[in-house]
Formats: C-alpha cells, sequence, structure tokens
C-alpha cells in the first residue's frame, strides 16, 4: 500500500512538472499555456467525440506497450513493437486470404490469431539470439523494426500487392467478413477491448502465475535464477514471444478493425509510442492501460491544438518527451521520500 | 560526349561517391557514441540530437549566411542535448537506454516544432573541396566534390584513436567505462566524465546534423534522417568500439545507401526496398556472428548497460 | 437487456464528457464560439507539411484561394496519417470546429471518408483522388488533374535543352499515375527527338531525401541532364540537379525558385477547382461527384519557364499546351511500342486524354525508357 502510494504521488509530481515545463516551452513561444491545456482537455477528454477519439489513439498502444513491459519482467529492454506489430499485419493478411471461406467469426479469430503468432516469433527471435549468442536484445529488436518495414514495403509492393486497387501500394485484402466494427455505443474499434483485456491477462500472468512468478525471478537476478535451476531460455523465450504477441495482435487488429489489407499505413509509431507508455507506467499492466488513454488524450488533442493555435504539431511530441525524461528522472526519488520510509530504516 | 554512358563503371563510381557523401553523418555520430560509450553511457537519443542538429545548422546558416556558424550552432544545440541526457541519466536508479529513448523523443519534436519556419528558405551551403579536378569526366569530379567535414571526421578518428590510450583524460574515460566502482575508488569523478563524455557525443551527433541539413542532401525536411542516428548504436558495436573501424564501417554503410538508386540506373530495378534493408541486416549479422554468451563482445566497456 | 445495457453506456461516455467539460469548455468558450460562427468553415488535412514545396503545398496554395472567397473561414491540419486517426480528426473538425467542407489531401484517407460522409449528409467531403463511382454517397467528391499532360510538355523542353539525349524520371511509388507521367515525359521528349530516352528510377518511398539525391546523382554520373522528380517534396531532386549543373523540371506546385540555372518548366496542379465546390455548396448548388481532366478542364497547370529556356522552346510548349487544351492532341496513340519492344497501340489507334479506364491500367513504359514498373502485363 505504501509502495503503491508512493508510486502515485512520484509519477503525478513528474507528471507535474513535466506539465509546467512545457507551460515554459509555451510561454516562450508565446502562447498562453491555460489556454493551451484548455484545449488540450477539448481535445484529448473534454467531450464524448474527444474520449472516443483518444480511446481509438490508446487502443493500440496498450498492446505495444505490453512489448515492452512483458520482456521487462524478464529484465530485457525490447524495443522491437514497431517490427511487430507490423509482422503480425502483415501475417494477418496472409492468414486471412489463405483461409477465406470460414464463417465470419472464425475467420477473424484466425486472423487474430495469425499475427500474435508473427509477432511473437519476430520478437521470440531476437530473445534465442541473446540466449543463445548474448547478442544484446535492445539492439537485436532494434534492427528488426527496420528489417520488418522493408520486408514490407518490399512484400506489398510486389509479391502480395493488390493490383486492382491502382491508387495505393497494398497488399491483397482480408474477406470482408473476417473485419470487424466498432464497439457498439463507444465508436471505438474492438481492438480497444481487446487491448485492456491483454493488459488485465498479462498482469494476471506475470503476477500470479508460475511461470509469471519465475520471469520475474529471472528479471530481479539472472544469477540467481541461475542458481536456482530455472529453464532460462525457455523463460526468456516466452516473455519475448508474448510482448512480441501482443504487438502482432496490435498489427492484426489494424487489420480487421481499420485497413482490411497491409500497406505502409501500419508504420505509424505505434511500436515507438507503446514504448514510452510501458516506462510511464513503470512496466505495470494495469497502469498501461491508464498511461496509453494519457498519452492516447495528448495524441488526439494535437490535432485541435494544431488548428487552434497554428501550432506545429511536434508540440504534442515535445510534450510527450518531457513527461517521459521526467517520470524516468523521478526513478531517482523512489526510497528517498521520507515520509514513504519505513520506520527504524536507515538514512 | 566524355564520360556519359559509363554503364556498370557508373555503379562503382556512384558507391565510392555514395560512400562518401552519406558516410559522413554516420561517421560523426558513431565516433560521438563511440567515445559515450567508452565512458559507460549509451545514448539511444542521437536520432533526436541529430535532428536538431540539422535544424539548428540550417536556421543559423538562414539567417547568419554562414553555413561554418551554422555548424557552430549544431554543435552546440547537440551539446545541450547531450548534457541533457548525462543529466537525467547520472540520477540514481535510472535506465539510460530508456532516457535515449525519450531523448529521441523529445530532440526530434523540438527540432520539427521550431524548424518549420526553415522548410521553405534555402540556407548557404557548406562548400566542398574538389577533389577530382584531375579527371576530365563530370561523373568522376562530381563523386570527389567532397565535404571539409569528412576529412574533419576521420582527423577526429584519428585523434581520439591516439587520445584514448595516450591521454590522462581518454585513460579516466576508459576506466571510468570499463568498472565504475574501481574508477571512483581510485578518485575519478565518474558522473562528471560521463557528461562530457556524452555532451561531446552529442556534440558530434549535432554536427552530423548539420551535414545532413548543409551538405548533404543539404536541406531542411522532416523525413530528412531515416534513422542514421539509431544506427550509429549498432554501427559502434560494429566497429567494436574502435574509433578508426567507425571509418571504414561508416563507408562501408554510405555505399550500401546509394547502391540501390545506382542499379537501377543500369536496368537492375525491384528489390529496392531489400537493398535498403542491407545495412541493418548486414549489422545483425555480424552482431550474431561475433556476440557469445560466454564473453562479453571483445573490447566492449564493462559498464555498458547493453553488455549486462 | 443488451440494447439498455449499450444504451447505459454511451449515456455514461456521454454525461462523463459533459461533466468533465464543464471547466475546459469554460476556459475554451471564446475559441469555440469563434469557430462556429457565421461563415463556413473549410477543413484541410495533410499527410506532411503544408509548406513542402511539394503535394501538400500545391493543396496549401489551393486553399489559400479558397480562403479568399467570400464568407469562407480555412483551418488546416498537418501531419494527419492515413489511419484510423484521419477518421477522427475529420469528425473533430466537424463537431469541434463546425467545418461544413473537408478537402483530405491524400488517397489514403478515402475509406475513411467513405466511412463518415453517411454519418454527416450536411458536410461536404472532396478528395484528391479520382476514386469515387456509383453508389458512393452523394456528398463525396474526387477530383484530379491528368498531370500526364503537364509532364509531356515538360518532356518537349527536356527533349529540346537535352545536350546528351538522356533525360531521367525519378517516382516514389510504382502506381499508374506515375506510370503514365513518366509516359508523358518521354513521349513529349521523343516528339521532338526521337532517339532521346529516360532513365527511371523507382525510390520506394514518398519522402526520402538521401535517395532521392542518390538517384539524381547515379543519373547524372549516367550522362543524364534533365531530370523531373515525382516524389512528395522534389525540393532535394531539384536542388541537387541544380548543384551538379544540370536542367530539372517541376512537379505539384512552382519549384523554379529553387534552381535559378536550371529549372525549364514544371507540372503543377490546379486544386483551385476545389473552390467551385465549395461555392455550390454554399449556393446549394449542384456539382459533379467526380471530377478529372487537364489543360482541357483547366485542372492542371504549367509551371513558369526558367531563364534557361529559350523563346523557340517556348513557343514551342505553349503550342503543345494549347493542342491538349483543344483536344487536338492525345497523349497515347499510336503506333505505341513499349520498353520491351511489344506494340501497345496499333497505327491509328487514339486513346482519349480522359480515358480513364486505360489510364488506370497503364503497367508498361514507353519504348526509350531505361526501366521497369515491375508490374505483370
Amino acid at each position: 500500500m505504501r509502495a503503491r502510494a508512493e508510486t502515485a504521488l512520484i509519477t503525478a509530481g513528474a507528471l507535474a512538472l513535466a506539465f509546467a515545463l512545457f507551460g515554459l516551452f509555451l510561454l516562450a513561444n508565446r502562447l498562453n499555456p491555460l489556454e493551451v491545456y484548455a484545449v488540450l482537455w477539448l481535445g484529448g477528454f473534454g467531450t464524448s467525440f474527444s474520449l472516443q477519439a483518444t480511446l481509438t489513439q490508446a487502443a493500440p498502444l496498450m498492446l505495444t506497450a505490453l512489448c515492452v513491459a512483458i520482456p521487462a519482467r524478464a529484465g530485457l529492454l525490447v524495443i522491437g513493437g514497431e517490427g511487430a506489430l507490423v509482422a503480425g499485419g502483415v501475417c494477418a493478411v496472409l492468414a486471412g486470404v489463405a483461409a477465406a471461406g470460414l464463417p465470419a467469426a472464425m475467420g477473424t479469430v484466425l486472423v487474430c490469431a495469425a499475427g500474435a503468432a508473427a509477432g511473437g516469433a519476430w520478437i521470440a527471435m531476437a530473445g534465442a539470439l541473446k540466449h543463445l549468442r548474448g547478442v544484446n536484445e535492445t539492439i537485436s529488436t532494434l534492427l528488426l523494426n527496420y528489417i520488418a518495414i522493408a520486408l514490407l514495403n518490399h512484400l506489398v509492393s510486389g509479391p502480395i500487392r493488390d493490383h486492382a486497387v491502382s491508387l495505393k501500394v497494398t497488399s491483397w485484402s482480408i474477406p470482408q467478413a473476417y473485419m470487424v466494427d466498432a464497439i457498439p455505443g463507444i465508436g471505438v474499434h474492438w481492438g480497444l477491448a481487446l487491448g485492456v483485456l491483454a493488459c488485465l491477462a498479462a498482469y494476471v500472468l506475470l503476477r500470479y502465475s508460475v511461470p509469471g512468478f519465475a520471469i520475474a525471478v529471472l528479471g530481479g537476478n539472472a544469477r540467481a535464477a541461475q542458481l536456482v535451476g530455472l529453464p532460462i531460455g525457455r523463460l526468456t523465450l516466452l516473455a519475448c514471444a508474448l510482448g512480441g504477441a501482443a504487438a502482432g495482435l496490435a498489427g492484426a487488429v489494424e487489420i480487421v478493425a481499420v485497413h482490411g489489407a497491409a500497406s505502409s499505413s501500419l508504420v505509424v509509431g505505434f511500436g515507438y509510442a507503446g514504448i514510452l507508455v510501458a516506462f510511464l507506467a513503470r512496466q505495470n499492466p494495469l497502469a498501461i492501460v491508464f498511461f496509453a488513454f494519457l498519452v492516447g488524450g495528448i495524441s488526439a488533442s494535437g490535432g485541435l491544438m494544431q488548428r487552434r493555435f497554428d501550432m506545429p504539431d511536434a508540440a504534442t511530441q515535445v510534450l510527450q518527451g518531457m513527461i517521459f525524461l521526467c517520470v524516468l528522472g523521478s526513478n531517482a526519488l523512489y526510497g528517498r521520500l521520507r515520509v514513504f520510509r519505513v520506520a527504524g530504516a536507515g538514512a | 560526349m566524355t564520360g556519359s554512358e559509363l554503364g556498370w563503371w557508373g555503379v562503382a563510381l556512384a558507391v565510392v561517391g555514395g560512400a562518401i557523401r552519406v558516410s559522413t553523418p554516420y561517421l560523426f555520430v558513431s565516433l560521438g557514441e563511440t567515445l559515450t560509450e567508452k565512458s559507460g553511457r549509451v545514448n539511444l537519443g542521437l536520432e533526436g540530437t541529430l535532428l536538431m542538429g540539422a535544424m539548428s545548422g540550417y536556421g543559423a546558416s538562414y539567417l547568419t549566411g554562414s553555413p561554418w556558424l551554422g555548424v557552430l550552432a549544431a554543435a552546440a544545440s547537440g551539446a545541450l542535448l547531450g548534457l541533457l541526457h548525462a543529466a537525467v541519466s547520472n540520477l540514481p536508479r535510472v535506465n539510460d537506454i530508456a532516457v535515449g529513448i525519450a531523448l529521441f523523443i523529445f530532440g526530434s519534436g523540438l527540432a520539427f516544432f521550431l524548424g518549420k519556419p526553415f522548410v521553405q528558405p534555402q540556407a548557404p551551403r557548406l562548400p566542398t573541396l574538389a577533389l577530382g579536378g584531375f579527371s576530365d569526366a563530370p561523373a568522376i569530379r562530381a563523386a570527389l566534390e567532397v565535404s571539409p567535414l569528412f576529412f574533419i571526421g576521420i582527423a577526429l578518428a584519428f585523434a581520439m584513436h591516439w587520445a584514448l590510450p595516450n591521454t590522462r583524460w581518454g585513460l579516466i574515460v576508459r576506466a571510468v567505462g570499463d568498472n565504475a566502482e574501481a574508477a571512483r575508488t581510485a578518485g575519478y569523478p565518474v558522473n562528471l566524465t560521463r557528461t562530457l563524455a556524452t555532451t561531446l557525443g552529442g556534440v558530434f551527433a549535432g554536427v552530423a546534423g548539420a551535414f545532413l541539413s548543409l551538405s548533404y542532401p543539404g536541406t531542411w525536411a522532416e523525413g530528412l534522417s531515416s534513422g542514421q542516428g539509431l544506427m550509429a548504436v549498432a554501427l559502434v558495436i560494429f566497429a567494436r568500439w574502435h574509433p578508426v573501424h567507425c571509418v571504414w564501417v561508416s563507408l562501408l554503410f554510405g555505399g550500401a545507401s546509394a547502391l540501390g538508386p545506382a542499379l537501377q540506373t543500369v536496368g537492375v530495378t525491384g528489390y529496392y526496398y531489400l537493398t535498403g534493408a542491407a545495412p541493418y541486416v548486414l549489422t545483425l549479422a555480424l552482431l550474431i556472428a561475433s556476440s557469445s554468451r560466454r564473453h562479453r563482445l571483445a573490447g566492449a566497456p564493462g559498464e555498458l548497460s547493453i553488455n549486462r | 437487456m443488451a440494447g439498455s445495457s449499450f444504451d447505459s453506456r454511451r449515456r455514461f461516455l456521454n454525461d462523463a464528457g459533459r461533466i468533465v467539460s464543464a471547466a475546459g469548455l469554460a476556459a475554451a468558450w471564446p475559441t469555440l464560439v469563434r469557430a462556429q460562427g457565421k461563415p463556413i468553415t473549410v477543413g484541410f488535412l495533410y499527410t506532411g507539411v503544408r509548406q513542402d514545396y511539394g503535394w501538400n503545398q500545391a493543396h496549401t496554395v489551393a486553399a489559400r484561394q479558397i480562403g479568399k472567397l467570400g464568407g469562407v473561414k480555412v483551418i488546416e491540419q498537418e501531419n494527419v496519417p492515413e489511419t484510423a486517426e484521419a477518421e477522427k480528426v475529420m469528425e473533430s473538425m466537424i463537431r469541434l470546429d463546425g467545418t461544413r467542407v473537408l478537402f483530405p489531401t491524400s488517397f489514403g484517407y478515402w475509406p475513411f471518408i467513405l466511412k463518415i460522409a453517411a454519418k454527416y449528409p450536411d458536410v461536404l467531403f472532396v478528395h484528391a483522388g479520382g476514386l469515387w463511382k456509383e453508389g458512393d454517397p452523394k456528398n463525396t467528391i474526387g477530383y484530379r488533374g491528368y498531370m500526364e499532360e503537364p509532364h509531356y510538355l515538360c518532356g518537349i523542353a527536356a527533349g529540346r535543352m537535352s545536350k546528351t539525349g538522356k533525360i531521367g524520371f525519378i517516382g516514389a511509388k510504382p502506381l499508374y499515375f506515375i506510370f503514365n507521367n513518366c509516359n508523358g515525359y518521354i513521349l513529349g521528349a521523343r516528339s521532338v527527338n526521337p532517339k532521346a530516352t529516360c532513365q527511371v528510377v523507382i525510390t520506394g518511398d514518398w519522402n526520402n531525401p538521401v535517395k532521392e539525391a542518390e538517384a539524381v546523382n547515379s543519373m547524372v554520373d549516367q550522362g543524364v541532364d534533365v531530370i523531373v522528380g515525382n516524389c512528395d517534396s522534389p525540393k532535394v531532386v531539384i536542388e541537387t540537379a541544380e548543384r551538379r549543373g544540370v536542367y530539372s523540371c517541376g512537379y505539384h506546385t512552382d519549384l523554379s525558385a529553387l534552381a535559378p540555372k536550371g529549372f525549364l518548366t514544371g507540372a503543377e496542379w490546379n486544386w483551385g477547382k476545389g473552390a467551385d465546390f465549395v461555392r455550390a455548396w454554399q449556393t446549394k448548388g449542384t456539382y459533379p461527384n467526380l471530377l478529372r481532366g487537364g489543360f482541357k478542364r483547366d485542372m492542371v497547370n504549367l509551371s513558369p519557364f526558367g531563364k534557361a529556356v529559350p523563346e523557340a522552346v517556348r513557343a514551342e510548349v505553349l503550342k503543345a499546351r494549347q493542342a491538349f487544351a483543344d483536344d487536338k492532341l492525345a497523349l497515347y496513340q499510336g503506333p505505341l511500342r513499349d520498353n520491351e519492344g511489344n506494340l501497345v497501340l496499333k497505327a491509328g489507334q487514339r486513346i482519349d486524354n480522359e480515358d480513364n479506364k486505360y489510364k488506370l491500367g497503364v503497367k508498361f513504359l514507353v519504348e526509350g525508357a531505361i526501366g521497369k514498373t515491375g508490374l505483370a502485363r
């Protein structure tokens, strides 16, 4: 309880600092911070419509953030969400096209499963390289991002290109029946529900299941895990595969809920934004839901801020960067604040 | 017409010219990152620093009329972002890789925000040295139009190669990067050293950005960098943290970038995305081949978080 | 049971939104009121940056023209990706800014336009692309100019000005309109120099300054001395060509300022036609759902000539332009061979300049092109 309160307070403090610094930045650019923040609120959270826009932005972020958070539990720093999403999107399309005659619900599930599997395999590759050859997973997943995007572009403009669509370079489409609509009443696609469910599942899995516990031990101290006899290789692969599956699922969701086919529109930075969300949430899957919502809201309001103040859209990026830096810096405060110290503990 | 129908020689020439042109930003960023990593820090935020450097260089050149002042401005903005990385990473319990990613977002956002007024105007560019004057062929002359920054970069590489084992500061940097505890016990200022190394790394990355916007391709646009800053981290590992190896590896990557378009001009079409991915595949392959789960990579500083 | 829980969910969201927006609205009220005032609000969406010396700039030029119309206020948003976000941005402009005419200026926005056009029958969606077909919502318009016509004119200039007889074409993606532009360019050049050849390089990205610069350098190394670039922002192509001392032709918008010595002329859009649609919507007049055309319908333009172009060449180019406007000159006419030796059009065959179906199906490059479309015939 004390720990949770400490986390909440320090995070809130970091966020407040970031918003204050951004306010100074706005002043330096001759803008009124209060006006800007009012519009940020309006555009991200102030009307039912804004909330819809925010949730639309947040949905993929929840899944790509898991791609960082789950391997982080095992002590790995994976930044391959973008690549796993792309791999998931491509395989989702291939599965949908290959298995075209199934009943709608089954087809949708198959497409999503294919996407998740592809994403999982993509990051698991990095996990295997780490375990077998000691290749640093941050670098390898970074490189795999670029490779995945290059493969996507190559496939989509050639081997799996849909030539009937002459105005855009896009792949074959999955059957229309496999596509899903918006969640009734909310105006946001089903990816949102999948994202929330995935975060819940990840939380439960990591905290209350045996493999989850083993992963946490590995993340805490790799040598200790080895001494205790845990199967390090398998756990590494598992953590990577689960994280990658989440991002791959995000790719599949883009296919079944938004585009219907793969194209360069899959590469819009969801993976990298997911890294931000995961760190803000301190790798906690439940907190990811909240921070995806927050980051989504900032992104969603960016457009309104652009239009109202003639401000470059990069302003939201500056704000997000400041938030990220402040939250990271605030890590130093844990265990230092007197009010949270356990009585009798050393100074 | 002299030199007009070059065919496959044209491809070779394009690769050589491209290697020289496109390698310079890679060279500067990798040298800066080598220094940073030698001190035990990883800076993944160099992409943001590079973009800030490109933007401020272009803007300063446009506003003052002098491209060299632009380079100076780029160096200064790079220093500031490097300083920011060091300041946050110096705090206890802060993961420098995460800080790098945060700086990537912050730096590129800042660059695009402040750089909006500079997309349209044309800024004075850095001069080039015409080394191909010996030849009549315009193609060879063009390939050998080399920016002075290229030579400055090479000089820096050799200077670093000498300075690291032979100067007091170089030894301190390496000591701090190999074993911080021992360095601290020996009385070396760990945080200050890392701050200086990271700041200097930022300066180099800023200059790399200035090269992109003031020399080649010589424009300021939001799509200017396609990941050169991030690739630098891979490049440094490829080069085994050895400053002079950075020169060869940068040339290799630069030549590989030029290969795709050059091949198309002789009719080898298709697969342009795959050739574009060649540098990344190459780096990954090399990483796989040279890593081992038992030993850390030869030449890697012991304190580097990516090696633990 | 299910129905009411969905309703209550919607009501919850609505109530939550209303409750929490009180403070926000209070602060933002003045700005909100300004947006929903008397003049009709017209909204522009861009995938990139407005001042990019390219695709987006051509549209912002039109936006300025439209903004000058009486009773019109223009709002713009940049960097809107072609994803679900585009849908939300359009709705945001409609709901929060009271926009009544939208100009989503990129191809990839079309599926999202279709999704929400039915929801907002009092909003006109004007798309920069000729995708409208029977059955699509009546409050949507697709419009696009035939850029191959001004490319033909650029080709004439290129053919006359090139000293080596080699010209170059840089394209971003393997799409039909890029191929048509390329063919127009080559046909124009070969109409004055039957031996002209054209290097064709596809970079693969709408925006990649390093690749575009490398393509120019490789081409010039191969002896090419007139280059045109079909990418989102041809600024790098023009500037690099100027630095190498060769001629260049522009695309999208007026790029003559970038290459004082080497600029010949350029292919420009005339998106200002959109003003007619805004007028029609304001006055409840009629408008076409699909408008495609070249010089005949004033949908495309030619950039001003550069200093280097002599009077005789200018006259020749303008004569051809008039021929397009009078519908006397057809771009594709037989006998026509592709660059793999096949006879594409027999002698006497003539493809009408507005034959869209034919142009959509163009998968070949005409004789004289060095390069491939990469598409199976």
